[in-house]
């Protein structure tokens, strides 16, 4: 069952200029991205800064307003004309932060910080304590954390604590926005351990954003490939790995370096810079860097379509996907 | 073997005055970088790899913080012992040096041109300013950027990350030095700019023979870019070893940790990734005897006493800890 489907979602942040502040042009943080993700499964989107990773986010946790589309969770809709209030949703679904320490109060105890959302919700009875308990043992934290305030953490121990008030309202669907990228990888294995271990045990669904394309990997079924407010593939995360079509994640995951000095490879050096989200290319987006372009591609917009070998595998190329 | 080696560090120890008094944020560091060669530190946030490369160019930061011991030989002469004159001459010139944020690096209210050309001033003084102009155009193609009269004209906060470390780059290199510092110099890059930077740096070297000392957190990055590699842990070297021979064997329980908890080495997705337990100690709170010891799978009682000195086993590989065994792993 889809858990969360996203159709045609776009946002355009709009950009002013002047002591009037008049509004010049748009940023097209996202042009029509359509998804969906299946429960208890984690979908890990990639791609390069800027591109549009946390927006998407944002929007699908409401603390985005969509500009146009529609997103669906659980089957009811959470935006457009027949749009559901939002306070509905906020239940089910949670996000976790790249810096835990900017989401998380500085004056409040961590006690305080987790009692929040049950008090919100009217879920503060007199279980409270004991839930809290059960909370913070979960996320692998001491009792004796509860009473500290946030400064007194380390980076992995401060993500523990954005984990556990992610979870406390028995979410169904978390957002992880780059909730490793700024720790140590011996760190980092822990996060992505009790990811798992939650996961196994709540059964919830992940949308996991990341620049890093080795975690990504680990944690995700199914791999989303964005480039400037587009998807440009999606598949199987082996297919993606192992069979990538798409010049730019093929590209990509060049890139990645690999910790074994055996397996030192050709890369694809990617030329010309990154286009500009206020005036993207006409065609396709990737035709200022793509080494295969051709006429079609600076004439028309590709479109996201299952390969014809994998209609699991969802291309936007026209070089690649050329059968549609 | 002594003539190919263009820089010598030994026994450097750093001192940092703190609320909580006298801390030693780097404890008898050695490592020696071969001519034309790249030498990767590796290790986690807080372990001194940035207090290490400032000291070689004796820019720690004052008066916290100071160098207490040790020997930094480039070219057979002591850097600690010249004086500001002298390192002046140096620094820049000869050891240069790239950070992770070019922004901090770079002076935001004026162009690019104005500080390319200034670079240029100092050091070479008797250039005219149409040559300092023409050399700075250069130095900019060279660092692989493609319209270098364009990016003249601009101030650092009007290009985008990957262009600013090209342009450091390309300062860092207007002296031709014969060593380059490279601090964390792609952290805040994309992969596909980390890659493009790394390459710059790589064929920078080749063309040029300079050394490069690449400092990262990043062990993909050390395995891509290096010839050897040095791990730090809480301001120690606990492993040296030449790059294929360090991934292959590594000695060091800490090594080996962080090599298994890296997920691409992991043998199956979705699965468990091994951990190393607890935490780095403080500064402030170093055990005595080894500063691993209550992470470490292989704890024994001596290495809860003694701090074990550096043993070299098989080829030029050093480990510092009592338990790591000949074969390797
Ligand atoms: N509140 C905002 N107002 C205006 N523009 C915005 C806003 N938020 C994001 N943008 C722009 O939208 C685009 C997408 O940004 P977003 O933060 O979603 O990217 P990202 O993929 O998460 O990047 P990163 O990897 O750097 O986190 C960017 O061009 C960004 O500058
Ligand atoms: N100005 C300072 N005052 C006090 N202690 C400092 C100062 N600068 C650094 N230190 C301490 O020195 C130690 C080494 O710091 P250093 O910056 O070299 O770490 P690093 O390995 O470069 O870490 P990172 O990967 O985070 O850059 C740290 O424990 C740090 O707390
Ligand atoms: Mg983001
Ligand atoms: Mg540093």
């Amino acid at each position: 069952m889809d858990i969360v489907r996203v159709d045609q979602l776009k946002k355009y942040f709009p950009v002013t200029s002047g002591v009037f502040l008049r509004r010049t042009g748009h940023i097209h943080a996202l042009d029509g991205v359509s998804f969906s993700v299946k429960k208890g499964e984690t979908l890990g989107i990639v791609g390069e800064s800027g591109c549009g990773k946390t927006t998407l986010g944002r929007c699908i946790t409401g603390l985005t307003e969509p500009t146009a589309g529609e997103i669906r969770i659980k089957g009811k809709s959470f935006f457009g004309t027949h749009g559901v209030p939002r306070k509905e949703s906020a239940s089910t679904l949670q996000m976790i932060f790249q810096d835990p320490f900017e989401s998380l109060d500085p004056r409040q105890t961590v006690r305080q910080i987790l009692e929040e959302k049950y008090i919100i919700h009217g879920r503060d009875g007199k279980h409270l304590d004991q839930e809290i308990h059960a909370l913070i043992e979960k996320v692998g934290l001491l009792p004796d954390a509860l009473a500290k305030f946030p400064h007194e953490f380390s980076g992995g121990q401060r993500q523990r604590i954005g984990i556990a008030r992610a979870i406390s309202l028995d979410p169904e669907i978390i957002v992880c926005d780059e909730p490793v990228s700024a720790l140590d990888v011996s760190v980092q294995s822990k996060i992505l351990n009790l990811l798992l271990a939650l996961q196994q045990e709540m059964g919830l669904t992940y949308i996991m954003i990341s620049h890093d394309l080795s975690v990504v990997r680990h944690i995700s079924d199914r791999i989303g490939v964005m480039y400037s407010g587009k998807m440009v593939e999606l598949g199987e995360a082996g297919d993606i790995y192992e069979n990538a079509r798409h010049p730019y994640t093929r590209a990509l995951l060049s890139a990645i370096p690999i910790p074994d000095p055996r397996g030192r490879k050709n890369r694809i050096l990617l030329k010309g810079e990154v286009p500009s989200a206020e005036h993207p290319p006409v065609g396709c987006r990737f035709n200022t860097r793509c080494g295969y372009v051709q006429a079609l591609c600076f004439e028309q917009e590709p479109l996201l379509q299952g390969s014809q070998e994998n209609p699991d595998h969802w291309i936007a190329c026209h070089v690649f996907n050329s059968g549609g | 073997m002594g003539e190919n080696i263009i820089l010598d560090i030994s026994r450097l120890c750093v001192e940092f005055d703190t609320e909580a008094g006298r801390v030693r944020a780097v404890d008898g560091v050695g490592f020696q970088l071969k001519k034309g060669k790249t030498l990767g530190i590796a290790g986690e946030s807080g372990c001194g790899k940035t207090i290490t490369a400032l000291s070689i160019i004796r820019l720690l930061p004052r008066p916290v913080s100071r160098i207490v011991q040790g020997r930094v030989l480039f070219q057979g002469r002591d850097l600690l012992a010249l004086s500001k004159q002298e390192m002046q001459q140096i620094r820049g010139r000869k050891i240069a040096m790239i950070f992770q944020e070019p922004m901090t690096a770079l002076n935001p209210v004026h162009s690019i041109a104005k500080q390319m050309v200034e670079i240029h001033q100092i050091h070479f003084p008797g250039l005219s300013r149409t040559k300092m102009a023409d050399a700075s155009v250069e130095l900019l193609e060279k660092a692989g950027i493609s319209d270098p009269g364009i990016v003249m004209k601009k101030y650092p906060h009007q290009l985008s990350g990957g262009m600013r470390q090209r342009v450091m780059i390309a300062m860092a290199l207007a002296c031709r030095p014969d060593i380059l510092i490279a601090d964390e110099p792609t952290t805040a890059l994309d992969v596909t700019v980390q890659a493009e930077i790394l390459d710059l740096i790589q064929t920078l070297k080749e063309e040029s023979g300079m050394s490069v000392v690449l400092i990262t957190h990043d062990l993909g990055v050390i395995a891509e870019n290096c010839d050897d590699v040095a791990v730090m842990y809480a301001g120690k070297i606990v492993e040296s070893a030449g790059v294929h021979d360090l991934f292959q064997y590594p000695r060091h329980p800490y090594t080996k940790g962080l090599l298994a908890s890296i997920p691409s080495r992991a043998p199956r997705p979705k699965t468990m990734l091994p951990t190393i337990s607890g935490q780095v100690p403080s500064l402030t709170d170093m055990p005595e005897g080894c500063r691993f010891q209550s992470r470490c799978p292989l704890c024994a009682d001596i290495c809860k006493s003694i701090d074990p000195d550096e043993r070299i086993m098989g080829q030029n590989h050093g480990v510092r800890c009592h338990m790591a065994d000949e074969q390797g792993r």
